[in-house]
């Protein structure tokens, strides 16, 4: 790429990393404002460019660059919050789990509020429910050993970068031998959503900006497809101030050289090949099956699942779970089109009016991390 | 969701090389090394949902700084 081969070549200037915060250039003002520069005076007229994380939803409504950037590129958010893609059928499934006496169940806290027809995790603990809040899934096994006569589930929604850490509390729960441990497993693939959504087509962007941490399981090279097949560039990207703005800057520069590639702007953790012991976790455990996406529907080989042979700990197995039922949209809700980056939270009839974080009607106000939060939180409209 | 942050290696846990203490600007804590067996103490990792996902590259960070500083210079020369 000619953008590396700039830094490798030229002569280096002193750059001085205080010993102090080595991290702070990464959020320096002056680097902002001349990326910003750059990108308003290079980036041609009307090139969207959509991002797929939800920490990178957040960050750049937190940090207001769309504002910042107006009459620049346009930025939209795609398929990037796990817990705002969570299917409702499967919200049913683990708020009658959860409701069980005889049941412990463990989660990270933002599946918490997502409302269910029933209610939602909070309401139903508030009724009783024993749900407990782990920083770790690690925790959850913990708990499991400390409660021997009731059945621990951990619970978990999440892409790439979460499941390692997830299985390897299955392989930790399996050494111990515990018999009351299981997982109910919402895992999917965030590669396999940015293909479809390029395959069905009716986008029209110029270039991603890719998830930083679910690039450092995957490996840069899984993304190679979005240039390979689909003709668009796409960048690696980090999460702090100017590393979003490096790679709206790369894409800017891509495009203006009519140059498909996907490039590692997020070298100092995203290896080419990813990371070699989450992917053989995954092999060895989970198998690729079609999975259910909120706002975007059903996408092959994009969900997650346990092997048969591991059946004993996959909670939907072991509690006779039936399969998620149907549940449709509330009419109205732009959600799908929003994922796709067709529409903006702003264009919804029922964003901020009856659709809240607090009381979310659509998907992508589920989470903090939805584009329709993160633009209630932080945006106004132009 | 997929929120991770970097931490330094302060010790290898002796009774587990899976574990290690780990400082977070300051807090400190047990986090899993599983998916980074080549981190030793001092190293920076990337921390997500309490297991190392990645050792961060101090290198690459520095070339990352360099290249946003460098490509900016020739501007105030001109």
């Amino acid at each position: 790429m000619s953008l590396k081969k700039k830094s490798n070549t030229s002569t280096s200037t002193s750059v001085s990393t205080t010993a102090s915060s080595p991290w702070e250039k990464y959020e320096n003002p002056e680097i902002a404002q001349k990326l910003i520069h750059y990108i308003k005076e290079k980036t041609a007229p009307g090139m969207k460019f959509m991002e797929v994380c939800g920490t990178h939803t957040t960050n750049i409504s937190r940090y207001g660059l769309r504002r910042l950037l107006n009459e620049g590129p346009e930025l939209v958010s795609g398929p990037g919050c796990p817990v705002c893609v969570t299917d409702p059928g499967d919200v049913e499934n683990f708020l009658t789990l959860a409701r069980q006496k005889n049941v412990v169940l463990t989660t990270f806290g933002d599946l918490l509020k997502i409302p269910g027809e029933s209610g939602s995790l909070s309401t139903a603990r508030a009724c009783g429910a024993d749900i407990r809040v782990v920083y770790s899934p690690s925790d959850a096994v913990q708990i499991a050993a400390e409660n021997p006569g009731r059945e621990t589930v951990f619970l978990g929604a999440g892409f790439e970068t979460t499941t390692p850490a997830v299985l390897l509390a299955l392989k930790e729960a399996i050494r111990l031998g515990l018999n009351n441990f299981s997982l109910y497993l919402l895992h999917k693939i965030t590669t396999r959503a940015v293909h479809h959504l390029l395959e069905t087509g009716g986008t029209s962007l110029n270039g991603f900006l890719l998830p930083g941490h679910v690039s450092a399981v995957t490996g840069r090279h899984a993304w190679d497809y979005i240039s390979e097949l689909f003709g668009l560039p796409a960048v690696v990207t980090g999460f702090a101030l100017n590393d979003i703005l490096w790679g709206i800057r790369c894409l800017s520069d891509l495009n203006s050289r009519n140059e498909a590639a996907v490039i590692n702007g997020y070298q100092r953790v995203v290896k080419e090949t990813g990371n070699t012991r989450a992917q053989e976790l995954i092999k060895m455990y989970l198998e690729k099956k079609t999975s259910a996406w909120r706002g975007m529907g059903e996408i092959p080989a994009s969900g997650l699942f346990l092997k048969e042979e591991y059946a004993f700990y996959d909670a939907r197995h072991r509690f006779s779970l039936p399969p998620p039922g149907k549940i449709s949209e509330p009419e109205g809700c732009l959600c799908g089109e929003i994922l796709k980056g067709n529409r903006r939270p702003f264009d919804c009839k029922l964003f901020a009016k009856t659709c809240f974080p607090e009381e979310p009607a659509g998907p992508c106000m589920v989470s903090s991390e939805g584009a329709c939060a993160a633009y209630y939180y932080y945006e106004k409209e132009a | 969701m997929c929120l991770a942050v970097p931490a330094q290696i302060i010790k290898i846990d002796e009774h587990n090389r899976n574990r290690a203490l780990v400082d977070y600007r300051g807090i400190k804590r047990w986090a899993g090394i599983y998916l980074v067996p080549e981190a030793s103490p001092g190293d920076y990792v990337i921390i997500h949902a309490g297991e190392a996902i990645s050792l961060l590259e101090e290198k690459e960070a520095k070339k990352t700084l360099e290249l946003w500083e460098e490509y900016h210079e020739p501007k105030k020369e001109e």
